[in-house]
């Protein structure tokens, strides 16, 4: 702490930084919480640090700190952050602005969602560079262009005349690093920058991201949840969590000998022992050759699907976004009648239509889905959710139901003491526990889980998973399981569907499906799974035989 | 301009139209529900049953009230919308100048008005929860909550009776200079325009307060740009479609519900000219009037609904 003067080469040092907000919980009095305590850290000039840990851990309030920047009333309360040898936070507001977007620039989560949808790509990529003054528009769209490239974008002459809305997912990420990348600052702050794209497209957003960081130098702090990703980008990692640091070190010393328990946790957590069961002899549910699309469009969402579902046991269905998987649940629940092709379900063919199913039906099958927040009335209580099924499909009332609401928030391991919370008063693990809870409480034969575990951090969803499979062993209730996660999939399936716009590539039981040889596209989305190990990525992307859908 | 545009503007005119005729139906109805018909009303105490007949004969008021209604819709197309009752002059030529008046007088309230509604919203989020903002609201609150009556009186008291900078009483004739005219509209519109500033200027406030809230409004800020480009530049493009909105909705206030400033400063627009011929009970007048305000209020709404649209860079600039 004696010397302020920096080290040579050192490009940030954040010195014991306190950063709090003013919380204000309903019904008490406005409250001061700290969210990030006394943490220090230092990056040297072109060398990337992984941030990593659970939502709440403060990763993405110590990146945006370098900015100077608070996201919603935070607060930087204690401590230093020295960029290029002076402490921004003495700078005020015009220091901020004056180093946001020239020697600090950021990548958000979702690109989509960050870049302004009324302005063409183009001029919101130079935008920082023209409004710092250190490039004429010339230059920075002929910099824009050779990044587009660099960043391998196709069309890169043209596509920064297209709107936000014109790009997929995929590309708009690497715009957006293209857009940081354009200013040319000394350091990039990458917030969970492939959390929100698929597998196969992670990859190549992944590598693009690693090859311009090595080639123009740029310090960065890389922001994220998943050990496995930051593994292929970072020179160190540092662990937090719930604000504080857990365990600071280089890439391979954290992913191979972790210091700290918790670190062991985060490297270990997808191994969940699952025994495949054996298919029966008649499927409880048997979608037969289904063929759907939305609002009589030309464009099909489901061709010619067939699956079945066994009592008792788990299918998984994997695919990338826009592969059909959510319609397929859609078609089986009632929700979008199929145009062609059937469900049975107990020996007899379900209504295509919602309104064409009994009640019995209806109360057979039930969803779990990806965002419980917005799965429940927040004006609920707990009680009052998790009761609605037993008094819609049972007729329970009063005492009989209140026992067996408790009985069920038993079963999803949450105490009597959360009957009468609201869904704003609970984790994100807990809502979704609520939201299992609702489902079992109408006792179906089948519970439809739609990405149940992806908005979750991976040891809360790893919980879900044993939650999961823990209850069908009780209940031997089935899951049709939607997720995009393989890993997931080989925790909990009995068999497994991968589909790829529209249709069923691969169907059988979990080890069929994951025994060579593979076809191309089960081949892609398995070699694109990020593996704790470092080199991974580029192993991965040099043994590829197709390229992914959203490229 | 690409298909998706076209086929959506298409359709909100045609509904426009609809609309309208539809409107026609119920202003059509709604005067012949009205207990006594013109002929009544034309000879008022002194009608005999016998002269009661005769003059329905004669008005063609004998018809079935289906075949009047197409008679009305066919005169009403053809800019014949009939004759008045009171005056026995043609209603199409009395309206035009009159029409005419009530445009002007909305056009300079609204050149004045919307600007400023729109500049003091922007003023109201870069400065929000701030002083500005509350004296922006406040003020512009405590404007529209007068009745426009009380400030119209409140205007001709300070700038027409004690400074005498403006006339009390908006005279507009023919051979006017555009000046002359200006200064003698100069207080019903400064009327007009504090009585829809509120209601634009918080609209505005709130369109883009929304907006803030976005992933891409925290991109422009971390880029380093200052409070009121992040406002002009990123949010307020994304807020056009309420704010257009808003202003078509007060743009139709500012032609169709001027009444009471037309009376208040002896206006000769249409607002006036309604009021008298109501007075007179004059059916013909009152239905070409409503007509037409109607078919204001529908043609700004169809406007702002094509202004949504071409606003949204999706429906613009198509996949």
């Amino acid at each position: 702490m004696a010397d302020t003067k920096a080290k040579p080469g050192l490009l940030l040092d954040i010195r014991n930084l306190r950063i709090e907000a003013t919380v204000y919980p309903p019904g008490e009095a406005p409250k001061t919480i700290t969210l990030v305590h006394d943490v220090s850290l230092t990056l040297e000039k072109g060398k990337v640090l992984g941030l990593i840990g659970e939502s709440g851990a403060g990763k993405s309030t110590i990146g945006l700190s370098s900015m100077g920047y608070g996201r919603g009333g935070v607060r930087i309360t204690g401590g230093e952050v020295i960029l290029n040898g002076r402490d921004i936070l003495k700078g005020g507001k015009e220091g901020f602005r004056k180093l946001r977007g020239r020697e600090v620039c950021y990548v958000a989560q979702s690109a989509a969602a960050a870049f302004n949808p009324a302005h063409r790509l183009m001029d919101q990529v130079v935008e920082a560079s023209l409004l710092h003054g250190t490039a004429t528009r010339a230059e920075a769209e002929k910099r824009a262009v050779a990044l587009f490239k660099k960043l391998s974008l196709p069309n890169p002459e043209t596509i920064g005349e297209r709107f936000p809305h014109q790009v997929s997912g995929g590309q708009l990420q690497r715009v957006m690093t293209a857009m940081a990348l354009c200013s040319e600052p000394d350091l990039i702050v990458f917030d969970e920058p492939t959390t929100a794209l698929d597998v196969t497209t992670q990859i190549d957003v992944l590598a693009a991201i690693k090859d311009a960081i090595r080639d123009t130098h740029v310090a960065a702090l890389y922001i994220t949840h998943d050990l496995a990703v930051v593994a292929q980008v970072s020179d160190e990692i540092m662990v937090l969590r719930h604000g504080r640091l857990v365990e600071w070190g280089g890439t391979r010393q954290i992913i191979k000998e972790p210091r700290q328990e918790y670190t062991n946790a985060l490297v270990s957590v997808h191994e969940i022992e699952h025994r495949e069961q054996q298919p029966g002899t008649t499927p409880m549910l048997s979608v037969k050759n289904v063929t759907a699309a939305y609002g009589g469009s030309h464009v099909k969402v489901l061709k010619n699907v067939s699956v079945d579902i066994f009592p008792g046991q788990t299918l998984a269905v994997v695919g990338e976004s826009g592969s059909g998987k959510s319609t397929l649940a859609r078609a089986i629940t009632g929700l979008l009648p199929p145009e062609q092709g059937s469900v049975v379900f107990d020996g007899r063919t379900l209504g295509n239509k919602l309104s064409d199913r009994p009640k019995e039906d209806l109360r057979q099958l039930q969803m779990i889905y990806q965002m419980a927040d917005v799965a429940m009335n927040p004006r609920q209580t707990v009680g009052t959710i998790i009761g609605r099924p037993l008094e819609f499909y049972f007729g329970m009332k009063g005492r009989e139901r209140d026992k067996r609401v408790a009985e069920l928030l038993d079963e999803i391991e949450m105490g009597k003491g959360f009957v009468d919370r609201y869904p704003a008063e609970l984790s994100g693990g807990q809502k979704q526990r609520v939201c299992i809870a609702r489902s079992l409480a109408a006792k179906p034969k089948l519970i439809i889980c739609d990405e149940v575990t992806s908005a979750l951090d991976p040891l809360v969803a790893n919980g879900i998973l044993k939650l999961l499979l823990n209850l069908q062993q009780v209940e031997k209730v089935a899951y049709l399981f939607i997720t995009h996660d393989l890993a997931t999939v080989k925790s909990i399936a009995d068999s497994i569907a991968v589909m790829y716009r529209g249709e069923v590539v691969r169907y059988g039981s979990k080890s069929k499906v994951l025994t060579p040889p593979f076809d191309a596209y089960t081949d892609l989305l398995l070699s694109s799974v990020p593996e704790m190990e470092i080199g991974w990525l580029e192993k991965a992307i040099a043994g590829r035989r197709m390229e992914s859908a959203g490229n | 301009m690409s298909s998706p545009i076209v086929k959506l503007v298409a359709q909100r005119i045609a509904l426009g139209i609809l609309l309208l005729l539809a409107v026609s139906v119920l202003i059509f109805a709604g005067t012949q529900i009205l207990p006594g018909d013109v002929a009544q009303a034309i000879l008022g105490q002194s009608a005999t049953p016998e002269s009661l007949a005769n003059l329905r004969e004669q008005l063609g008021l004998n018809q079935p009230a289906y075949i009047r209604y197409f008679h009305w819709l066919g005169g009403v197309l053809t800019g014949d919308l009939g004759t008045a009752m009171s005056s026995g002059q043609d209603i199409a030529t009395s309206i035009r100048e009159r029409l005419w008046n009530t445009l002007f007088l909305a056009f300079w309230a609204a050149i004045v008005a919307i600007p400023l509604a729109i500049t003091l919203g922007l003023i109201a989020v870069r400065y929000r929860n701030g002083w500005v903002d509350k004296l922006i609201s406040g003020v512009a609150l405590a404007s529209t909550s007068f009745p426009e009556f009380f400030i119209g009186y409140l205007l001709v008291f300070y700038f027409a009776v004690e400074h005498q900078w403006f006339p009390a009483i908006s005279t507009v004739y023919e051979g006017m200079s555009l000046g002359e005219r200006l200064q003698a509209i100069a207080l019903p519109a400064a009327a007009l325009t504090l009585v829809v500033l509120a209601h634009m200027m918080r609209m505005t406030r709130a369109a883009i307060l929304n907006v803030m809230q976005s992933a891409y409004v925290e991109t422009a800020e971390l880029k380093g740009l200052s409070g009121f480009a992040v406002i002009r530049k990123h949010a307020f493009p994304n807020a056009i479609a309420p704010i257009i909105n808003v202003v078509m909705l007060n743009l139709a206030y500012l032609v169709v519900g001027v009444v009471v400033v037309e009376v208040i400063f002896v206006y000769p627009g249409m607002g006036q000219y309604l009021v008298d011929h109501v007075t007179k009970r004059d059916v013909p007048v009152v239905q070409a009037v409503g007509l037409i305000f109607a078919a204001v209020y529908i043609t700004l709404n169809i406007i702002a609904d094509i202004g949504a649209i071409v606003a949204n860079p999706r429906l613009r600039h198509p996949k």
